[in-house]
């Protein structure tokens, strides 16, 4: 049955982490009636453990339902899930362009959070109508009113007729499937026109190749059809059209103002980009589709096969991770220290060690993955303006005129009582104070300014640390500021270690080094011989440490019935042996990379 | 076929000591003579199993087989004998704690043929022995040793430790000046490893005890040697030093891959490529033996390159190291052609020398022995 296009309801849901997003999708589909009680998996939007276990949302994806209403009449809602963290603000971006409505959950005892307004800000971007929901209601300590007029204050948005929900118990949902039927438009778009359809989200499996989500705005798509990607250029025969539910369903076509799935024999994953427009080959559409950008990455890192593994085995599975991933991009690069690797673009610190982490579990790879680092500008003596993300690649002292560094603005909400350690925190990090809201007399919003760089070295962890994991965040690239930074290489046993080499803020580079030789004693094994560590910046040395040597490594006893264990224990040394880098005569075991960003206590 | 060696485990001890993971426990009557029972079936079942071995050293050790009444070790002595066929001159040792042994048991274990005594001396300062949780004192020592010497015994060993609880480098020190007044023919000397699982290392993981800083330990290591030497000593093996000819040959037998038999509770056999190792639970052990069988738990293969690895693991623990002809006849290959790279290498950062023909550990590859062992390892 083919529902007409005034019944279809485009939306998604949009929340800060642990509001009751996934819990709500859930009441949704339920309520439905889609799927079976049995078929509910808990969150069934999240598609992978790790999103599961950090409770985030990564990827997106689109579910379609049912839905009866008091009208009387049938809707269908296709429910399009984003992801809930800043990193991933375009591809938020990108699912809500795929939408005409967003469902705006607030928890009723926490109130507006920092994603909760970098979210909102992204609908309102789109144009769509959002529809406040209070949730948690059920709670002792929720207070709805309040949360209203919060919302009312802060966003703007209309909300003393929010529906005042429990996710968890189902308490009022119904409400909100109504509230969707009456306030989310219905599409618009001629189904006669030229094809011009979203791709919102795409992943690969070795069975279909790749697999798009897309939304269509005009005209339609079906099996047989020469369809062209408009940002890549490159044209494909569709093999299948249809609509996800609990699986997917194959469909004759896909219309305009529909929400669903495409595959076309796409084998080279780079050619079915988030945000590309898809058209009819033979009639395209005259303009794609706005908002299309190939992403920019804010954070490199390098990434190497660690002992043992393939260089080619890497670069398959980041170029299988790149499918679903507009985002990440990548290009070979070679290290004195490790070999033949990667340079990687991440969106930010949280992409990183997801990708990182799906490289490591799905992909079941060693890899080793050097510290972030960000882009500078540098602009040299001859006048010639250089973007550098890898240390290593900066030019000599004496070609430097001046160089610039990314700097983020800021937005940290946080209870009044952490104000102080905060500042603190934003101070130290070489951070500018710009202001300060009161959102209401304990909650306010700090505005900083600051050095991406140091935000992406532990801000996070210390922020978290430093307010018990009460104060929220969010940042956009603000621009470049000039600043005065230095490169500070690593010497292990009087050998420059360039995978450790870090570009850093002149008055941060003794603090720093420091750190990072007191670190890497801890973490590399002693030698027979004494280790000096040292940071050094140019010729000049400014910390050092060292590692001790080696002076007993023996079993004492080894009799009959020693023998087999002791064995073990001696392989399992050769083991711990194997795990490590070469580096001159010294053995670094490979997490000694990561070391140098870890978040210290003190 | 060189003759076999057969160790027998006694698993019982008056009361476990602070740092020991070893099998023992504090044994009644009863269980006692129940276990000898099962030690006799076993040493029967072995001696079939194996085709009545020629056994050149029997080692009773544990536990404490000096807990044992006397007429039990006479027992599994005539066990061994009618089972097996015991060389002549055979070397038996019997491990002896102080404080457990008087003058009847002395004698007894003359009579039933045992001829090498061990005593576990450990230390001289009742101060660490108290704190490592031994049952003695320095002066049942003497009185142990006294004993062992009136009723016989003119092969005897002391086991030291050194690098314990609170033991300065001075205590060692004064530990070996007492007890080389014993005049013994043999002294093993043990750093202590703290065994996950020990009372002493759940004291150190608390922070209760602190133990002598690496420097240190080797200092009392290579100290303690120095002076064992300028007294007649010979070290032969990493732990081990002896007066010329008492050079333990049951141990040896270990050290070179000989073949050998273990009797009771989790000891091993390493018989025909195989290694095997019995149960380490009584009712295990005990319902195995009841159905006519070896009390195994599990086996392993060393035969290849696992066979070729434990050959020079253990034989680079000798003084003498590896005669690089015997590892040639034995497994065919060149050895320097083989592990000419490694050896190299660590004979340029000083941990092995080549000499005559073998290949051993240095001074200081004696403290770093297992960074050359791994590279053994296939």
């Amino acid at each position: 049955m083919r529902i007409k296009q005034e019944n279809i309801r485009n939306f998604s849901i949009i929340a800060h982490i642990d509001h009751g997003k996934s819990t709500l999708a859930d009441r949704l589909i339920e309520m439905t009636g889609m799927l079976t009680s049995r078929e509910m998996q808990e969150q069934v939007l999240d598609k992978m453990d790790l999103e599961r276990e950090r409770g985030i949302t990564i990827k997106l994806k689109a579910v379609r339902l049912v839905y009866k209403a008091k009208d009387g009449q049938e809707y269908v809602f296709n429910l399009i899930d984003t992801p809930g963290h800043v990193d991933f603000n375009y591809e938020v971006s990108r699912s809500l362009a795929a939408c005409e409505g967003a469902v705006l959950v607030v928890d009723a005892t926490q109130g507006v959070e920092a994603q909760t307004l970098a979210n909102v800000y992204l609908a309102i971007d789109q144009d769509l109508e959002i529809l406040p929901v209070i949730n948690k209601i059920d709670l002792p300590s929720a207070r709805p009113q309040e949360i209203i007029d919060e919302i009312e204050d802060i966003i703007g948005i209309e909300s003393h007729d929010a529906p005042l929900i429990s996710a968890k118990d189902g308490l009022n949902v119904e409400q909100v499937l109504e509230e969707i039927v009456k306030k989310v438009p219905a599409p618009k778009g001629d189904p006669k026109a030229p094809l011009k359809a979203l791709i919102f989200d795409s992943y690969y499996d070795s069975y279909k190749g790749v697999t798009c989500y897309i939304r269509v705005f005009e005209g339609q798509v079906k099996p047989g059809m020469m369809v062209k990607m408009m940002a890549t250029g490159k044209s494909f025969e569709v093999t299948e059209v249809g609509i996800n539910t609990s699986k997917h369903i194959p469909l004759d076509s896909l219309s305009a103002g529909e929400v669903g799935y495409l595959t076309a024999s796409i084998k080279n994953v780079k050619e079915a980009r988030v945000g590309d427009t898809i058209t009819d080959t033979k009639h395209p559409t005259a303009e794609p589709l706005p908002g299309y950008k190939k992403v920019i990455p804010m954070v490199y890192c390098g990434i190497y096969p660690a002992e043992g593994e393939d260089f080619n085995t890497v670069r398959d599975a980041l170029e299988k991770l790149q499918v679903n991933d507009a985002a990440l991009v990548f290009e070979p690069e070679t290290s004195v220290a490790l070999g033949f690797g990667f340079r990687c673009g991440f969106l930010g610190l949280l992409h990183m060690e997801i990708i990182q982490e799906r490289l490591e579990r799905e992909f079941d790879l060693n890899i080793i993955t050097t510290a972030p680092s960000v882009i500078y500008r540098v602009t040299k003596t001859s006048g010639e303006v250089m973007e550098i993300q890898n240390p290593s690649n900066l030019p000599a002292p004496a070609e430097i005129d001046f160089m610039e560094e990314p700097i983020v603005s800021a937005n940290i909400m946080t209870p009044t009582e952490y104000v102080g350690a905060i500042m603190e925190l934003c101070q130290n990090k070489r951070g500018t104070f710009k202001n300060m809201e009161y959102l209401e007399e304990t909650r306010v919003v700090l505005h900083y300014d600051l050095p991406l760089n140091e935000v992406i070295y532990d801000f996070f962890d210390a922020l978290k640390s430093k307010t018990r994991g009460y104060a929220s965040f969010d940042y956009e690239l603000k621009g470049y500021q000039q600043s005065e930074l230095v490169k500070m290489d690593i010497l292990i046993n009087s050998e420059l270690v360039d995978a450790f080499s870090l570009i850093v803020h002149e008055d941060k580079a003794y603090e720093r080094g420091r750190t990072i030789a007191e670190r890497l004693v801890d973490v590399i094994p002693r030698h027979q011989f004494a280790v000096p560590i040292q940071a050094a910046i140019g010729s000049k040395i400014i910390a050092r440490e060292t590692i001790r040597a080696l002076r007993k490594d023996v079993l004492a006893k080894c009799y009959g019935g020693d023998i087999s264990r002791k064995r073990k224990l001696l392989e399992k040394q050769k083991e711990g042996k194997k795990r490590m880098r070469q580096i001159g005569s010294v053995e670094v075991p490979q997490e000694a990379f990561l070391t140098v960003l870890k978040y210290d206590e003190k | 076929m060189e003759k076999a060696g057969l160790y027998i485990h006694i698993p019982f001890c008056e009361r476990k000591c602070h740092y020991c993971d070893f099998t023992s426990v504090a044994g009644n009557k009863d269980l006692m003579d129940r276990y000898v029972g099962y030690l006799l079936r076993e040493l029967s079942l072995a001696s079939s199993t194996y085709g009545k071995p020629n056994i050149g050293t029997v080692f009773i050790g544990g536990g404490t087989p000096s807990v044992l009444h006397e007429d039990d070790i006479s027992k599994i002595m005539d066990g061994v004998r009618s089972n097996f066929t015991l060389d002549s001159n055979a070397e038996v040792t019997i491990e002896i704690n102080p404080g457990t042994l008087t003058m009847e048991k002395a004698k007894s274990y003359r009579e039933s043929g045992i001829n090498r005594a061990s005593v576990g001396i450990q230390s001289m300062n009742d101060g660490v022995l108290k704190r490592i949780g031994r049952i003695h004192t320095g002066e049942q020592v003497e009185n142990t040793i006294g004993n062992l010497r009136k009723a016989g015994f003119e092969n005897i060993n002391g086991d030291l430790m050194f690098g314990l609880p609170h033991q300065s480098i001075g205590d060692f020190m004064e530990t070996l000046e007492k007890t080389i007044i014993f005049d013994l023919e043999h002294i093993s000397m043990y750093g202590l490893i703290l065994e996950e699982d020990t009372l002493l290392h759940n004291w150190y993981s608390r922070g209760l005890v602190t133990m002598p800083a690496e420097d240190e330990e080797r200092d009392m290591y290579h100290r303690g040697i120095e002076f064992l030497e300028s007294k007649g000593f010979r070290q032969y093996e990493i732990s081990n030093l002896a007066r010329e000819g008492f050079e333990c040959r049951h141990n040896l037998g270990y050290w070179r891959l000989n073949p050998y038999i273990g009797a009771g509770l989790s000891s091993h056999s390493s018989m025909g490529g195989k290694r095997h190792w019995n149960y380490t639970s009584f009712g295990n052990y005990f319902k195995k033996l009841d159905e006519e069988d070896l009390p195994i738990e599990g086996v392993e293969d060393i035969l290849g390159d696992l066979e070729e690895a434990e050959f020079l693991i253990l034989g680079i623990r000798l003084n003498d190291g590896i005669a690089i002809d015997d590892y040639e006849k034995r497994f065919g290959y060149s050895f320097m052609g083989k592990y000419g790279k490694v050896v190299r290498r660590h004979e340029i950062s000083g941990l092995v020398e080549l000499i005559d023909g073998r290949i051993r550990l240095t001074r200081k590859g004696m403290d770093l022995s297992n960074q050359v062992e791994i590279d053994f390892l296939p």
